[in-house]
């Protein structure tokens, strides 16, 4: 897919909360410390925090380098659309992106609506912008995904599931540093994961999510792009997959022919757990954090239910940091907490 | 304008009183005031009171303790400036009296707090910061005045410790008052000892949740004598203002209200601060004590608490503060604090103060701050001779 | 529950927009329309940038109700670089490294809910500046 007019990226920013669950946390509790632990640790977001939260420091990141970009000539007001895709957004019904657009001066002027595809929520968002922005009708978009994930105590995904995410304002090339060159969706009705209304927790399918979910649909996503490209994975300097534990990337990304240098980069789940919605796109920006002009990079997120979108960046310009915090500003930044206190900030807790 | 003088007081004990409404304790301190008075009729009753709304379920409190003492028909109204409430109460029933409209005025302060639990109570206390500003941002009331004996120590240079001597001064004289929610005395261990509330305020820097009731009754000084054989003359009634919240302040760590008001209360009685025999102040929180006794021009600024290091706040010191115990031991039932300092300043002056009577007693001043300093009432007795 | 009463406020809590007086320069937060230097009127809206340092603070272990499931928590009045005291929680911190004068930057966090059934209610809080070391 490619848009009628060039879109690009004018600005990113990504977000990770302070505190760190170490797996070993998790196993010590429910296996007496015998599990092969998926992860080192996850990130867990604080009392304060949900997605809103979250999305608005990647947004206000995502809008300080986009008026880095194009010097005195930003205005919040030209952002058309505000998309928070999320599976764990703050309410059931209402909106969390009109939080997001309030607080970054976009209202009232503009699109604003949450996403909800499992983790491809946030590619969802981003897919959609460079069709609102590629076909003229908003200058700007700003695509965050961002979740607080969730996972029922003793569960193999209470090692993983992590938070934290990224904003991508995409606008017009000529303002932009990096250009989206092309995307693919790959979907299909493929009930890996779930979770029913009113259910605190998701349901998994346990083998069944690896090879007829994830890995079909980010080999088959990833695959299309590479042939509408007329590219293979040597064509391009990183490869970002959606990173639900360490194995899987990996192995999807060496599937399809990258290997551990165009992988490295982008990263993350070891040191913050699956990001879910916001998984792939922060490995992107821990990517653009270090990118130089003429970089290709793959991008292809994994929703359960199941999709995939792939994309293909191209590094135009030198992206100026300028003291904007980078992805691993906040990844280094971390407090260990214990089984006890990862409890409490869950809400997992019955008080009353 | 007339001379107002106060011919009786009456007070129930503070404490927890689980047994008693807030109707039933104003009316045990209005009578009680109204028998030391020596007067059957009233012309009007003042009910100070900060949150019978929120903590006792029930607003209107004029007309139901009017009602409920058996004075239905006489003039009734609740007066509301947090915990300045009783003391903006005894400045609305002087006014009538001096105004000449009234000649015998009641004047109340009542709070019912213990029918609630702790985080309502304290949501309650709240409601004396701004609602939108401080409050809606989790501070409790305690936590405002931690602000600022936080900022005191570090422009001064003061340790916790160095406030210890307000609590203990006040639980020493506590131990002589029968009307005071605490009679022990504490010692500077506990104090460094006790747990925090709102760091660096501990408990033992904090006045006690209560029930309380306190009442005195005013008339025209002329004709006072008829009816009191000590009557007790208002030399000065005042109430200054200042913003509600502590960022709004010119400098917060200046008690901008209770200097006006203690400033005014000297020009009406036409004497100083060193004129002042003893003083009731608002010790609702140890850092409350030495602002109020800087603003009211006992020490200068920053020197307040050396005031409590020094033994000039003992019953026999240069300036003898909370001589029945004060907020901290006496207790601090909110809107009901003002009336108490008034009663126990006119006690002091008619010398029945019992154990706890200072020597020499002539000009007796009490002040009453709302909030963090937003409303303060300053009032000056004394003993007619 | 209150609605009326939070979405009022929404600039101030989620942009921290005050007012500048037209009259004396002086900014003003929270906005009050009379100026406090100069006592004229002062409606323009003003975004500050949410820079400012430690005044004071205190921790607070016995919490009003609708804030019992945060504590401890640390409060404090933040001298804002453009002028005005601010009175709002710090986050992302532990208590034990507050500082008075120690620099701190607005963030966006959840203040409380309104009730089990109510709104969210979003607010400016005060965290440690945060330098960028990767670049």
């Amino acid at each position: 897919m490619r848009s009628n007019i060039p879109v690009g990226i004018v600005g990113y920013g990504s977000y990770v909360p302070r505190f760190r669950l170490p797996a070993q946390e998790v196993s010590d509790l429910w296996t007496d410390g015998n599990a092969v632990l998926p992860v080192r640790e996850k990130s867990v977001p604080g009392l304060d925090e949900d997605v809103a939260t979250m999305s608005i420091e990647a947004a206000r990141n995502a809008l300080k380098r986009a008026r880095i970009m194009i010097p005195g000539q930003f205005n919040p007001k030209d952002i058309g659309a505000v998309w928070v895709g999320s599976e764990s957004h703050p309410y059931a019904v209402k909106p969390t992106s009109t939080i997001v657009a309030e607080s970054i001066g976009a209202t009232p002027y503009t699109q604003a609506a949450d996403w909800q595809f499992a983790c491809k929520a946030g590619t969802e968002a981003f897919q959609a912008s460079i069709g609102f922005v590629g076909s003229g009708m908003a200058k700007y978009a700003l695509a965050i995904g961002m979740d607080a994930a969730q996972g029922r105590p003793g569960d193999a995904l209470e090692y993983t599931a992590g938070a934290g995410g990224a904003a991508y304002l995409l606008g017009p090339i000529s303002d932009s540093f990096v250009e989206i060159e092309a995307s693919v969706s790959y979907v299909n009705d493929t009930p890996d994961f779930w979770r029913r209304q009113y259910e605190k927790f998701p349901e998994h399918a346990g083998r069944f999510t690896g090879e007829p979910a994830y890995f079909q649909h980010v080999t088959s996503a990833a695959q299309a792009l590479f042939e509408g490209l007329g590219k293979g994975a040597r064509d391009f300097d990183y490869f970002v997959c959606h990173q639900p534990n360490t194995r899987f990337p990996v192995k999807a990304g060496e599937n399809l022919g990258f290997t551990m240098d165009q992988m490295a980069a982008g990263l993350l789940v070891n040191d913050i757990g699956n990001t879910y919605a916001g998984s792939c796109l922060i490995g992107l920006t821990a990517v653009l954090d270090k990118c130089k002009p003429g970089d290709r990079i793959m991008v292809v997120s994994f929703g359960s239910g199941a999709g995939s979108d792939a994309f293909s960046l191209k590094v135009t310009r030198l992206p100026s940091h300028n003291g904007v915090l980078c992805t691993h500003d906040y990844v280094r930044r971390r407090k260990v907490i214990d089984y006890a206190q990862y409890t409490r900030l869950k809400g997992n807790y019955r008080l009353t | 304008m007339r001379d107002v003088s106060i011919i009786g007081v009456g007070q129930i004990p503070v404490a927890e009183h689980w047994d008693k409404s807030i109707r039933e304790m104003g009316y045990l301190a209005l009578s009680a005031a109204m028998r030391n008075a020596k007067v059957t009729v009233l012309d009007a009753l003042y009910v100070g009171n900060m949150l019978s709304g929120e903590l006792a379920r029930q607003e209107h409190l004029g007309a139901l303790i009017a009602d409920f003492s058996g004075l239905r028909g006489v003039e009734a109204v609740k007066i509301e400036a947090a915990c300045a409430s009783g003391g903006a109460a005894m400045r609305m029933g002087y006014m009538a009296v001096a105004s000449g409209l009234c000649n015998f005025v009641a004047v109340m302060g009542v709070e019912k707090m213990t029918d609630q639990q702790g985080p309502d109570i304290t949501a309650g206390l709240a409601m004396a910061a701004d609602g939108d500003y401080e409050a809606l941002h989790g501070l409790s009331f305690v936590s405002i005045n931690a602000l600022l004996m936080r900022r005191y120590m570090h422009e001064y240079g003061y340790t916790k410790g160095d406030f210890a001597n307000f609590a203990i001064n006040a639980h020493a004289n506590g131990v002589g008052n029968p009307n005071a929610m605490f009679r022990a005395p504490i010692t500077f261990k506990a104090f460094s000892e006790a747990k925090s509330v709102a760091d660096p305020i501990n408990l033992l820097d904090s006045s006690p949740i209560a029930d309380g009731a306190a009442c005195a009754i005013l008339a025209p000084t002329a004709i006072a004598s008829e009816f009191s054989d000590k009557p007790i003359r208002v030399r000065a009634s005042s109430i200054a203002t200042d913003t509600v919240s502590l960022h709004d302040r010119r400098e917060p760590l200046w008690l901008e209200a209770a200097a006006l008001s203690a400033s005014r209360a000297y020009d009406m009685a036409g004497v100083r601060a060193s004129d002042i025999s003893f003083f009731e102040l608002h010790d609702a929180f140890t850092i409350m004590s030495a602002l109020s006794l800087e603003a009211a021009g006992f020490a200068a600024r920053g020197h307040g608490v050396r005031m409590a290091q020094d033994g000039s706040i003992g019953r026999t010191g240069k300036l003898p503060i909370t001589t029945m115990g004060g907020l901290k031991a006496r207790g601090h039932p909110v809107g009901a604090t003002g009336m108490y300092q008034i009663a126990e300043v006119a006690l002091q002056l008619r010398e029945e103060a019992g154990p706890n009577q200072i020597a020499n007693a002539s000009l007796g001043m009490a002040q009453n701050i709302g909030g963090s300093g937003a409303t303060v009432v300053t009032t000056i007795l004394e003993r007619i001779k | 529950m209150e609605v009326s009463r939070f979405w009022r406020t929404t600039k101030q809590r989620y942009q921290l927009i005050g007012e500048v007086c037209g009259h004396c320069g002086t900014k003003i937060f929270p906005p009050r329309d009379v100026c406090p230097s100069c006592d004229l009127e002062a409606k323009t809206p003003f975004e500050f940038g949410g820079k400012g340092e430690v005044f004071s603070y205190s921790t607070i272990h016995q919490a009003p109700a609708g804030f019992e499931k945060y504590v401890p928590y640390t409060v404090a009045l933040v001298k804002l670089e453009e002028g005005p005291l601010i009175t709002a929680q710090l986050t992302d911190v532990d208590e034990c490294d507050v500082k008075i004068g120690m620099p701190v930057e607005m963030v966006t966090r959840a203040l409380r809910e309104d009730g089990e059934r109510g709104m969210l209610i979003y607010s400016y809080k005060f965290r440690p500046v945060m330098e960028s070391k990767s670049i």
